[in-house]
């Protein structure tokens, strides 16, 4: 396959060199040559890619690289420094109006996610600011856009603003901020329709809304599978309308985004907020050094051990490891353990998130299905607290039972304490190998 | 026959593929002008061969999404194959990287593939899929427009039970096709629509049934699953369908689009891709990797939001929009 992580593709050249004592200025090129290569691959716009080679192979060629022992790693660490200073520090603020009604605008490309991102917006000023949004629906133009604003605000049991199809954008938009001052809504956020940057047209609808309602925000929503048109799209938008951040939208897909430096680069305006989901509630603050990493192939493990950190807990995790080592591993643990996993989110979400996992063959035919796991939770559920315990006074008879009240079949039961088996097995193993390393283990990052 | 021959040769014999390719034109006349003579304005500015030539195509190619690799291949290929012929002026290389291009694309199959698989007797069911807000209910309505005009009798199935307002979009798409759309309430099981869709279009003895589905990311298993699910009620209810399965992909997506292409032909034996939004300044140019790696054909193209804005896939065309730009640089 052809998109491997930046650490991958140093592999080769950082064999060559190691041994030969010496770094030429012929290996830093080999390198800087992979780096880019890896940049476009994760979709870095040409020409954000040959500035940041540039600067990159200053530094490289200078003593920073060449004399270091471990110039793979220094090469991976100056590129991430790189990456990270364009991308700028994190700035998830949303600007305060001096009188409110606080005036948001979201505009992007057709189908970017601007709707969505609208309530979520409007989810998060309520939900972490206290704030009282008021939704305006100016898209007349796609088929039922209204609707689904509409249907979004119910969601969230929020009033949504709407003129029908027949209205001016314009119209809509400066009535809105009426209602809102009227009925105390301390934030009005302008959904707008979809249109491309070349349509002359409808930029002017947007610079018209502008001008009337003089927004305090304007927020570009992209998609973060955005390829090499990036560029043209961000530029354009913000030339136009002078843009005051960027919402990138689908982040938990498996793209590696390097249209986030594209952007940054070509507007200079902070990407403030990443869209991490369908759901309501999945508006995150961006983070650029993980975004970063994500570009450069290395996953985004940071969010991961964020993510475990705030919904595991030390204790349990000591008493686990003591089990494990021990071969007490109950299916009452698994029960719990469960649990835990649960709490962190869906499953797929977890998976995306690990650097490679959707590219393992054996991850994948397991298929991490929510279902299975509440399947599998109603089997244990369905065993007297002694079978969990002691898993091998199971027999035919108590199989049949479980299976009857699990709602399962015998040889899905049979399956389940199969593999938990097997399991405990591999627990010991795994206990074993970390104690060799002495207090390794964890998370390894690819390099 | 050189590639330029090959395309001007067709355009005489063929008045069909002239008006396909002038409406392709007329949809993309927005960024883009005349497509002829586009590599030739490329070849005019550079009298020699020579790296920096062979840098600025790297570049146009890799600028208009065409990935890292194929650009890289194509070019080294090149490279060996005017060493190999003693090319000196870019005059020689023309046809070699037209043909390149097309032979990237096209591989070794015959060109009669982008034809849609409509069976002349019974229905024919067309399931759609892709990520989120690629163009699939938008794509649905100019298709299910475009097959009524051709005097089929088309039904539409309302498979988004999901996103906010996909149902009611769906509608009125069907009321401007003229068409009718089977649907259920929000939040439904999508394959119990789908089957609904199948009862109601047989009942009706409908030629067409065009399945929407909800966006969803290729990583998410479950979704995906969901996908698989409602393709094997279609199969099971009509031996040999889905005839179609159209994978809806946005022009302004990069690299990923080859990840969305491999997931969801695992998922749903992809057939067929229609790539939208271009008449945006996006090329699309990752389909060609799709095409090579993967064997499936674009069928169809978007290029607004019109009902008429879908037109047949026209490679040449294609490859010409690849080079759109360097015409109008100078
Ligand atoms: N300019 C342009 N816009 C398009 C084209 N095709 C679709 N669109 C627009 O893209 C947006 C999204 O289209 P939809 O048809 O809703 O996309 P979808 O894939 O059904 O979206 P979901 O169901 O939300 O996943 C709409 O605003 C369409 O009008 C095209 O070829 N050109
Ligand atoms: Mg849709």
């Amino acid at each position: 396959m052809a998109f491997e992580g930046l650490a991958d593709r140093l592999q080769s050249t950082i064999k060559k060199i190691t041994g030969k004592g010496k770094v030429s200025e012929q290996d830093v090129k080999e390198m800087t040559r992979e780096v880019r290569l890896a940049l476009l691959e994760a979709d870095v716009n040409f020409k954000v890619v040959k500035d940041l080679i540039a600067r990159i192979k200053e530094r490289a060629i200078g003593q920073e690289v060449m004399e270091s022992l471990t110039p793979g790693q220094q090469v991976i660490k100056v590129v991430k420094e790189e990456l990270t200073t364009l991308m700028g520090g994190e700035q998830s603020k949303i600007a305060v109006a001096d009188r409110p009604p606080t005036v948001i605008m979201m505009v992007g490309l057709q189908g970017a996610g601007k709707t969505t991102t609208t309530g979520k917006l409007a989810n998060l000023l309520r939900k972490k600011h206290n704030r009282k949004p008021l939704l305006a629906a100016c898209d007349i133009y796609r088929p039922a856009a209204i609707k689904q604003l509409e249907t979004l605000g119910e969601q969230l049991d929020m009033p949504v603003f709407s003129l029908g199809t027949e209205a001016e954008p314009v119209d809509i938009a400066s009535r809105a901020i009426e209602k809102a001052k009227e009925e105390h809504h301390d934030y009005v956020i302008i959904d707008t329709a979809g249109r491309l940057h070349v349509d002359t047209d409808l930029m002017e609808e947007l610079q018209q809304i502008k001008a009337t309602v003089k927004p305090d925000e304007i927020f570009l929503v992209v998609d973060a599978m955005t390829g090499q048109d990036a560029v043209n799209v961000a530029e354009s938008f913000n030339e136009q309308l002078d843009i005051t951040g960027v919402v990138l939208t689908k982040l938990d897909g498996d793209t590696r985004g390097g249209a986030a430096l594209s952007i940054k680069a070509v507007t200079d305006k902070p990407i403030k907020f990443a869209g991490m989901g369908e759901k309501l509630d999945q508006l995150e603050a961006f983070h650029p050094e993980r975004m970063a990493s994500r570009i450069l192939g290395m996953g985004d493990v940071l969010s991961l051990i964020e993510k475990a950190q705030s919904n595991v807990d030390e204790k349990q995790v000591k008493e686990l490891e003591e089990k494990m080592r021990t071969m007490s591993f109950t299916f009452d643990d698994f029960l719990e353990q469960m649990g835990q996993v649960k709490k962190m989110g869906p499953l797929d979400d977890l998976m995306a998130m690990i650097p490679g996992a959707n590219k393992m063959k054996g991850l994948k035919n397991a298929q991490l299905d929510d279902k299975q796991l509440s399947q599998v939770e109603a089997i244990i559920q369905s065993m007297t607290k002694k079978e969990r315990q002691d898993p091998s006074i199971i027999n035919g008879s108590r199989r049949k039972r479980i299976a009857k009240g699990s709602g399962t079949s015998v040889s899905q039961v049979n399956r389940l304490i199969k593999q938990f088996s097997e399991m405990k097995k591999m627990m010991k193993q795994m206990t074993n190998m970390q104690k060799g390393k002495k207090g390794k283990g964890g998370f390894n990052l690819p390099f | 026959m050189g590639f330029m021959d090959k395309l001007k040769s067709k355009f005489k014999q063929n008045e069909e593929t002239e008006d396909v390719s002038q409406k392709y034109q007329e949809g993309m006349k927005k960024t883009r002008h005349s497509f002829s003579g586009k590599l030739n304005d490329l070849i005019a500015r550079y009298r020699k061969v020579d790296e920096d030539f062979f840098e600025e195509l790297e570049e146009v190619l890799i600028t208009a999404d065409v990935g890292v690799t194929t650009v890289m291949d194509l070019v080294e290929e090149l490279r060996m194959e005017v060493k190999r012929q003693n090319i000196k002026d870019t005059n020689g290389i023309k046809d070699v990287i037209s043909e390149k291009l097309v032979e990237i694309y096209y591989g070794n199959d015959n060109e009669e593939i982008e034809k849609l698989n409509i069976q002349q007797e019974g229905l024919s069911v067309i399931l759609v899929v892709g990520v989120n807000g690629v163009g699939k209910t938008t794509s649905i309505g100019k298709l299910a427009h475009q097959l009524k005009k051709q005097g089929k009798n088309v039904v539409l199935a309302a498979g988004d039970t999901f996103r906010a307002g996909a149902i009611e979009q769906l509608e009125i798409w069907g009321e401007r096709a003229d068409v009718p759309v089977i649907r259920q309430n929000a939040g439904s099981d999508p394959a119990a629509v789908i089957f609904d869709g199948i009862k109601a279009a047989k009942s009706r003895r409908a030629d067409v049934l065009i399945c929407d589905t909800a966006g969803r990311l290729q990583n998410k298993v479950n979704l995906m699953n969901e996908l698989s699910k409602v393709k094997r009620v279609i199969e099971r209810e009509i031996p040999g369908a889905p005839q179609e399965v159209l994978l809806v992909l946005d022009a302004t997506t990069g690299q990923n689009a080859l990840s969305q292409a491999k997931t969801f032909s695992e998922a749903t034996d992809v057939s067929g891709i229609v790539l939208t939004k271009l008449d945006g300044t996006a090329k699309g140019g990752i389909v060609l990797a799709i095409r090579n790696e993967l064997k499936i054909p674009v069928k169809y193209v978007g290029l607004g939001e019109q009902v008429d804005d879908l037109q047949v896939f026209d490679a040449n065309a294609f490859v010409y929009g690849l080079f759109a730009d360097i015409a109008t640089e100078d």
